[in-house]
């Protein structure tokens, strides 16, 4: 077992030597992932939608109870702080997951407000059920309740026993497959583990870490803060940082509403456009093995995705970056995850990438596609 | 009789980084240390057998890379041992622990303040920028803001450019830092005391004011300006004491051509028609230079090396009115065994930090209290390290040195300075009483005991008033004001005669600064051949 730091916790990257068994069981089978590590906080009161919708670039007046949304925050200057989603549970009490903490800065903008925020981080465990198995899966576990459960909503149920203990069940996930987020207090974690095993052994379920997760979100398109994007937060210069809309997070800002944090900045920002934008690209293999070809080697991936951004090309200039690099072995295609000068966004220009063989540097054809570039219909289906 | 192209007064370490460059440039330097070893307050000493104190200053972080990279001071014996942490016992049995891991630290606030947790890694970042501006002010002359010359008006430009290009809500920042008190400042970010009480202190150290004092804040930047191979914000042991660093300069030195003499007084600075021509030492001795150069500090050198009679009246008394106050002593201990911590027992890596008595803001406000009205501090705040933790060369198998640096200890005393010896006793008994509060058995454990106050800082090492800074590190005492307006840059009034001491830009701590621009200024200026 190999292990990682995250988040100030030892997290696994991998069961296995290799990550192939984790990889092909998420997308055939099924994986359970500990996702604690993961920052929770449990926002409550007669004012909680207000003060999401405050910190948000989205609002949460009208969103219905039962509903979980994937979100990002900014500081005033309209960057991104961090991404995460957001759950509510009942008119006022909502849950909100993120990458860093952010009990300080959401506490910052509660004045006036009748809220309270609770750091939940290390007393709720986080359980990633994922895969096209993961539904019977839980079906077993807690019944024909699962099937009525829609894509990002949530259900409040308990585990078996007497009485059981309380689980939060999302139909949420990082793979882009069919798949779960199950949410336990701390006490009752492994026996929500042992528990899903015994109903997912019939399926092939397998535990998997955070190796062949960088595979399976590079294929649906999710980027990750700290690898894909900075944080405002860490940000030292301004170029570090992003605005929503350069991440492709066009679609969840809502400009026209009560004030939020960096909505002005946003506003200037939507009417300028952004000058660079998050894609997802495909490198032409055969132009790939072409390079390797020079020196009579086969093409060299390394296995799970590569985190060390590398220059993007067109027409001799630097045009942008890619940041995440992966061997799709389902799709059978070399992915990147990047961030290009916005007017080369569209899908299907095409790029080079730096490609170094033999300490040598090269540059392979690589053409910007639509994301996810993943998106089976079990993911959503009823 | 040999003319030397230059002879440092003082061999600590500005006056050895300075004779360095000149010798590296190809001059004759000699370097004259009046006791008998080199390193002035960065010095290492066996005060007993088998013990090696850095008996002064005993941590190191603003020594200038770019003087390690020039005068290859690692391949003259420098060698750096980082803090691991940052110790704060409580006397409730509770403590914090700030390590070199964010996420270690993290956990260690959240017990206090979750909410200061993530305003902790935001105000590193906030200060690491202001202190990445303030790098190149610190790396280069002060600049003269009256000077019309078209040199140093590009110089000023290059850093008002510099200044302007950082973004606004950093200008808000640095405004307040210049002016805020260090708890002020700190309030704005933190809510916790037991995380603002250790970390104002950095805001007071070496000068005679209060965590509550204004203008303290901004020295709380000059411990954010620290560098340690490229990490900015880290602190390190010498190995083998700090006069590691000085003996690592002066090999370099003599290495590139430089003379070195310990036990070599100077009686005074030779002044001949108003120029600088030498020095002629306690023995009776004259030598003879065409530049003299003073690491010792501004009063010392001008005052009493060159004697106010060869100054210009206003010059002279600027000079009489620079704010030395000495405020802290050094309380150093042999220990038989690791000290034990009643609220973290056991040897850890706790141990291989700096560990602060701090408890509290009022705590600290106390311990002024006391000094305003002339006496040392009941409870001191206490700066602990243990650096035979990491660097077993400087205490035999299994014994172990502890350095106390202890504020306040004021130089003016209420019976007056000269009175410190009768003083001196009590003032070590003091802080011991204190450290068994937290350590119950250091008594036990205590095989020799150093104790210095300000006023031996001051006859013993030279330092006028004991101040550790060669006068305050206040604004009105920094930059162009660094020792007196008008002659900022190492020139003075003497022609010939050349500061390069803590007492010019940028100041104290174990930086090298001051020396290797002086030298840099001389070279450029043509006044040494």
């Amino acid at each position: 077992m190999l292990y990682k730091e995250w988040a100030g916790c030892y997290a696994v990257r991998r069961y296995d030597v290799y990550v192939d068994r984790e990889y092909y069981a998420v997308r055939h089978q099924a994986t359970a992932m500990d996702a604690s590590p993961l920052y929770k906080y449990d926002v409550r009161g007669k004012d909680a939608a207000a003060l999401l919708g405050r910190i948000m670039v989205r609002g949460f007046a009208k969103f219905a109870p039962g509903r979980v949304g994937y979100v990002c925050w900014c500081d005033e200057h309209g960057k991104v702080l961090d991404d995460g989603t957001v759950t509510r549970f009942a008119q006022d009490r909502f849950r909100v997951t993120s990458a860093d903490p952010a009990l300080a800065w959401f506490a910052r903008q509660s004045r006036g407000l009748e809220v309270s925020i609770e750091d939940c981080s290390r007393t709720l465990a986080a359980l990633a059920l994922q895969g096209p198995r993961s539904r019977e899966i839980l079906r077993g576990l807690i019944g024909p309740a699962i099937d009525g459960l829609k894509f990002f909503r949530a259900l409040e149920t308990r585990l078996p026993g007497k009485p059981g203990p309380e689980l939060v069940v999302t139909r949420t996930g990082y793979t882009g497959d069919l798949g779960y987020e199950l949410w336990v207090e701390n006490d009752h974690a492994v026996r929500l583990w042992d528990a899903l095993f015994e109903a997912g052994a019939p399926h092939g379920l397998l535990a998997m870490g955070l190796d062949a997760l960088d595979v399976a979100r590079v294929e649906a398109g999710f980027l990750l803060g700290g690898c894909d994007y900075t944080s405002a937060r860490r940000a030292l210069i301004t170029r570090q940082k992003s605005t929503p809309y350069e991440l492709g997070f066009d679609w969840m800002v809502e400009l026209e509403r009560e004030p939020f944090v960096g909505q002005a900045a946003l506003a200037r920002a939507a009417v300028q456009g952004p000058a660079r934008r998050f894609v997802g690209l495909e490198i032409d293999w055969e132009d790939f093995e072409r390079i390797y070809e020079r020196y009579q080697l086969p093409p060299h991936l390394e296995t799970g995705t590569s985190r060390e951004g590398v220059p993007l090309y067109r027409g001799g200039r630097q045009v942008g970056y890619a940041t995440s690099r992966s061997w799709s072995p389902l799709l059978k295609k070399y992915l990147a995850l990047g961030t290009v000068d916005a007017d080369l966004a569209a899908p299907d220009n095409e790029l080079e990438i730096d490609v170094t063989c033999e300490y040598e540097r090269h540059r392979a054809r690589a053409r910007v596609r639509k994301l996810p570039f993943f998106d089976p219909e079990r993911k959503k289906s009823p | 009789m040999k003319t030397y192209d230059a002879i440092v007064v003082g061999g600590g370490h500005n006056g050895l980084v300075c004779a360095a460059y000149l010798a590296k440039a190809g001059r004759s330097v000699l370097v004259l240390e009046r006791r008998h070893v080199l390193g002035g307050a960065a010095v290492s000493e066996q005060v007993f057998p088998g013990f090696t104190f850095s008996v002064c200053s005993y941590v190191v972080s603003l020594l200038r890379p770019w003087i390690i990279r020039e005068l290859e001071l690692a391949r003259f014996g420098l060698e750096m041992i980082p803090l691991e942490a940052s110790f704060l016992p409580l006397p409730d049995g509770d403590s914090l622990c700030r390590w070199s891991d964010p996420e270690l630290t993290r956990k260690e606030v959240c017990r206090f303040s979750p909410k200061d947790a993530e305003a902790l890694g935001e105000f590193a970042l906030a200060m690491s920028k202001i202190g990445r501006f303030a790098k190149p002010v610190i790396d280069s002359p002060a600049p003269d803001p009256g000077s019309l010359h078209p040199a140093k008006l590009v110089e000023l430009l290059r850093l008002g450019r510099h200044f302007s290009r950082a973004p606004e809500d950093e200008l808000d920042l640095r405004l307040k830092l210049f002016s805020m008190s260090a708890v002020d400042f700190l309030d704005e970010w933190f809510e916790s005391p037991v995380l603002k009480a250790p970390m104002s202190v950095s805001g007071i150290i070496g000068t005679m004011l209060g965590v509550r004092s204004p203008g303290t804040a901004y020295v709380l930047l000059h411990h954010y300006m620290g560098e340690i191979d490229g990490a900015f914000r880290s602190w390190g042991f010498s190995k083998g004491g700090t006069g590691g660093v000085s003996n690592a300069i002066a090999n370099a030195a003599r290495h590139f051509g430089a003379e070195t003499r310990t036990e070599a007084s100077v009686k005074h600075i030779l002044v001949e028609g108003g120029v600088a021509r030498g020095v002629v030492l306690e023995n009776g001795d004259e030598l003879r230079a065409r530049a003299v150069v003073s690491g010792c500090d501004p009063r010392r050198t001008f005052l009493g090396l060159v004697g106010k009679q060869h100054l210009p009246d206003e010059f002279a008394a600027d000079i009489a009115r620079f704010k030395y106050r000495g405020s802290s002593g050094k309380v150093n201990l042999a220990l038989d065994r690791l000290p034990e911590f009643r609220c973290r027992p056991g040897n850890g890596p706790h141990l291989r930090g700096d560990i602060a008595i701090a408890p509290s803001i009022d705590y600290l406000e106390r311990a002024y209290d006391d000094a305003k009205y002339g006496d040392f501090s009941a409870h001191p705040y206490i700066n602990v390290v243990i650096p035979s933790t990491v660097d077993p060369s400087v205490a035999p198998p299994g014994k172990h040195v502890m350095s106390c640096f202890v504020q306040y200890a004021p130089y003016h005393i209420k019976e007056g300075p000269q009175h410190w010896p009768e003083r001196r006793e009590a003032f070590g008994e003091a802080v011991i009483d204190t450290l068994q509060e937290y350590i119950p058995d250091i008594r036990s454990i205590i095989l020799h005991k150093q104790v210095l106050s300000p006023w031996d800082l001051e006859q013993e090492f030279g330092l006028s008033e004991g101040n550790i800074f060669h006068g305050e590190l206040t604004l009105e005492q920094l930059a162009f004001l660094r020792p007196a307006a008008g002659w900022a840059r190492y020139r003075t009034p003497v022609p010939n005669l050349w500061l390069a001491g803590s007492g010019a830009h940028p100041g104290g701590g174990i930086m090298g600064a001051p020396g290797a621009l002086c030298a840099r200024e001389m070279l450029a200026s043509g006044a040494v051949r």
